[in-house]
């Protein structure tokens, strides 16, 4: 498994008045699915640029498939399909056409192409739009054609930039479904990028938490609370009738519990961490008690709590996103003295 | 002979079949061409140069038979190119709506050619694939000349074989070498238009922008070049009247060759000496010069030698545009 299909090695790309990806490095092996988290603006897609050799590095190598992105970019291309967040087809010709273009840029023949375009299309379930024009299709249609023009290459690798943007809940869940299952059957390596954390959070094998150009943590997603909160992260919510208010008593013996670290109250809501699962010990406590307790909530951390831990962490979000100007400039001010 | 036999069957069978693979670059040729014969834009610029051609066909072939009468001095007539240039004064000569046709058929053909790729994101698609940027940029000059190659021969080649058709007179090689030269010139010069527009293509991210930009150029160049340079002779050169013969003859060569930096005027003084033999110099002529001169046409080898400046001028620039393009295409960074 130690096999880094994608190997980054302090990688930075500057721009004239901004650091976009701050030297980064990274690994990614044959075969997972790794999600690159982050907001807006913090440096994916200049990332996911320079893997393709489309942009060059300030410093730093990437390697992709064993060649040098920035040298041989041609050779990397032919390895790896890249989706990009907003994707464009020639609107006036049909989705088999678009398609079997691409197939024949990619060096097949036109019969080859256009073989290998049907079945991509019956993949991604277009099959019945075939000979539809592009122009009319929808973002969800688009996306999963997006899907099929990157297939169609035989790739090794497929890089997806914000794939989840724009389509509806359903078609997102189909989506991944698909990307999982493309992945478990040709053992293809995925990189997704994406600021919608549970959507990276059902599929991903791996995780890198990017923001403002820097990956700041690296790993599956329950190490990574772990290695976030440092506790072990076992949370309890308890919630009793809003009609009546928590008493102090409840309180307290909950603080009792050999394994609870702290309690909160959020109005009606009793928040329990602790170090070990304690949830059903707790129930049977306070209903003995002759509490009316109307619902019980185990909590792990997903990712909007590390998200959210990290912006934290980061110097009170004012990296937040690249919206806020002035707060941005300051941040900058800081990054050149410093 | 055996094994030729079979290699031929089997390439032929082979691109019966569709089975080849073809490079990048034609792949992008062939999409390229097809996009704009589909497109509306090409239909309306056709049905322009078609009407233009007509009318003026019309015109010459209406008048050919006085021009023949009043002037049928010399040993070969060219009717051929006569009919190509000749006009009754009601409308220019095909040649002459060319030098300002052209350019617009340039332009329209490439101001969007890769601005509006980047902006509906099928560029970052297209350079996501294994090919060459270079590949790209090529296919999106080397497609419109092509058409525009196809269109003007084949309207030449249509009218002679027309003019042949009713009036039986023979066509001469001379001729012939001469309306190929002249509709190769007619594509060089969509050609320069066309490099100035995919350049501003690249530079600007709006089509309109790049399309006024280069509009504005043309613009410059048919109309106002000339004003300034008018202008500016009457500020710099001294009054003729306390001038010798021999400075002013000096100075009318300096400003026909400002004049020469446009290039519908390159285009125009091209053109008119290969479509008319009769033409012996672009410049002026003293009278002690065409003292000796047999009023007659000139040969093939001395018209183009005559034209060669003009042409190579215009290469020059159409190769200029094309490099900065190039470079600028090639270290641009692709985002959609």
């Amino acid at each position: 498994m130690n096999n880094p299909i994608i190997k980054l090695r302090g990688l930075s790309k500057h721009y004239k008045n901004k650091i976009a990806v701050d030297n980064l490095s990274l690994d990614i092996n044959k075969g997972e699915i790794y999600g690159l988290l982050g907001p807006n603006g913090a440096g994916k897609t200049t990332t996911i640029l320079m893997l393709l050799g489309l942009s060059e590095p300030t410093s730093g190598q990437a390697h992709v498939c064993g060649h040098d992105a920035t040298r041989n970019p041609i050779a990397v291309k032919q390895k790896v399909g890249y989706l990009p967040d907003n994707l464009g087809f020639y609107g006036h010709m049909t989705a088999l056409e678009n398609l079997s273009f691409i197939g024949r840029l990619n060096g097949l023949s036109e019969n080859e192409a256009e073989i290998k375009a049907i079945e991509l299309l019956d993949i991604v379930g277009l099959k019945n739009n075939m000979h539809q024009k592009t122009a009319t299709f929808s973002r969800g249609m688009k996306q999963r054609l997006g899907l099929a023009d990157v297939l169609i290459k035989k790739p090794e690798v497929i890089i997806l930039d914000e794939p989840t943007l724009g389509i509806d809940p359903s078609g997102v869940k189909d989506f991944l479904a698909l990307i999982k299952k493309l992945n478990e059957e040709q053992q293809l390596t995925v990189l997704l990028s994406s600021h919608h954390l549970h959507h990276v959070q059902q599929i991903c094998d791996r995780v890198g938490i990017f923001v403002d150009g820097k990956l700041l943590a690296n790993g599956d997603i329950p190490s990574l609370s772990k290695q976030l909160f440092n506790k072990n992260g076992y949370v309890t919510v308890l919630r009793f009738p809003s009609d009546r208010p928590i008493s102090d008593q409840l309180e307290k013996d909950m603080q009792a519990l050999s394994g609870a670290q702290e309690v909160i109250v959020h109005g009606n809501e009793l928040e329990i961490m602790s170090t070990h699962d304690q949830t059903a010990e707790m129930v049977r406590y306070v209903v003995q008690k002759g509490y009316d307790l109307v619902g019980v909530q185990q909590k792990t951390y997903g990712l909007d709590e590390i998200y959210l831990e990290y912006f934290k962490n980061e110097k009170n979000l004012n990296v937040s996103n690249e919206k806020s100007k002035g707060v941005f400039k300051k941040t900058f001010f800081r990054k050149q003295r410093g | 002979m055996k094994n030729l036999k079979e290699s031929l069957k089997r390439r032929f069978s082979e691109s019966n079949g569709g089975n080849e693979v073809r490079s990048p670059l034609r792949v992008l040729l062939r999409k390229e061409v097809a996009e704009h014969i589909r497109s509306w834009r090409f239909i309306i610029l056709l049905t322009l140069i078609v009407l233009t051609f007509i009318a003026s066909m019309y015109s010459s072939l209406s008048n050919i038979k006085s021009a023949f009468v009043a002037t049928d001095n010399s040993s070969t007539s060219f009717f051929y190119l006569k009919l190509l240039t000749l006009t009754d004064e009601s409308i220019p000569a095909f040649h002459i709506f060319l030098s300002f046709l052209a350019p617009i058929l340039g332009i329209s053909l490439g101001f969007d050619a890769v601005n509006s790729e980047n902006n509906n994101g099928s560029l970052i698609r297209l350079m996501a694939q294994p090919l060459y940027r270079d590949n790209l940029i090529l296919a999106k000059f080397l497609a419109p000349l092509l058409i525009v190659a196809v269109l003007f021969f084949s309207l030449s080649f249509l009218i002679v074989g027309y003019a042949m058709y009713i009036s039986g007179i023979p066509i001469e090689w001379q001729e012939v070498v001469r309306i190929l030269a002249f509709n190769g010139m007619t594509v060089l010069y969509v050609g320069f238009w066309l490099s100035i527009a995919v350049l501003l293509s690249i530079r600007f991210r709006q089509p309109a922008t790049s399309a006024l930009t280069a509009i504005g150029i043309w613009l410059f160049f048919t109309v106002f070049f000339q004003v300034v340079i008018n202008i500016a002779i009457k500020a710099f050169i001294p009054d003729p009247n306390y001038l010798s013969a021999d400075k002013i003859a000096y100075y009318n060569e300096v400003i026909l060759n400002i004049l020469r930096i446009s290039p519908n005027q390159l285009y125009v003084d091209a053109s008119t000496t290969l479509l008319m033999p009769m033409v012996r110099s672009l410049g002026p002529v003293s009278m002690e010069q065409m003292a000796g001169a047999i009023p007659s046409s000139i040969s093939l080898r001395n018209s183009l030698m005559l034209v060669w400046p003009q042409l190579s001028g215009l290469i020059a620039f159409t190769l200029l545009l094309f490099a900065v393009s190039y470079a600028l295409f090639m270290r641009r960074e692709i985002r959609s």
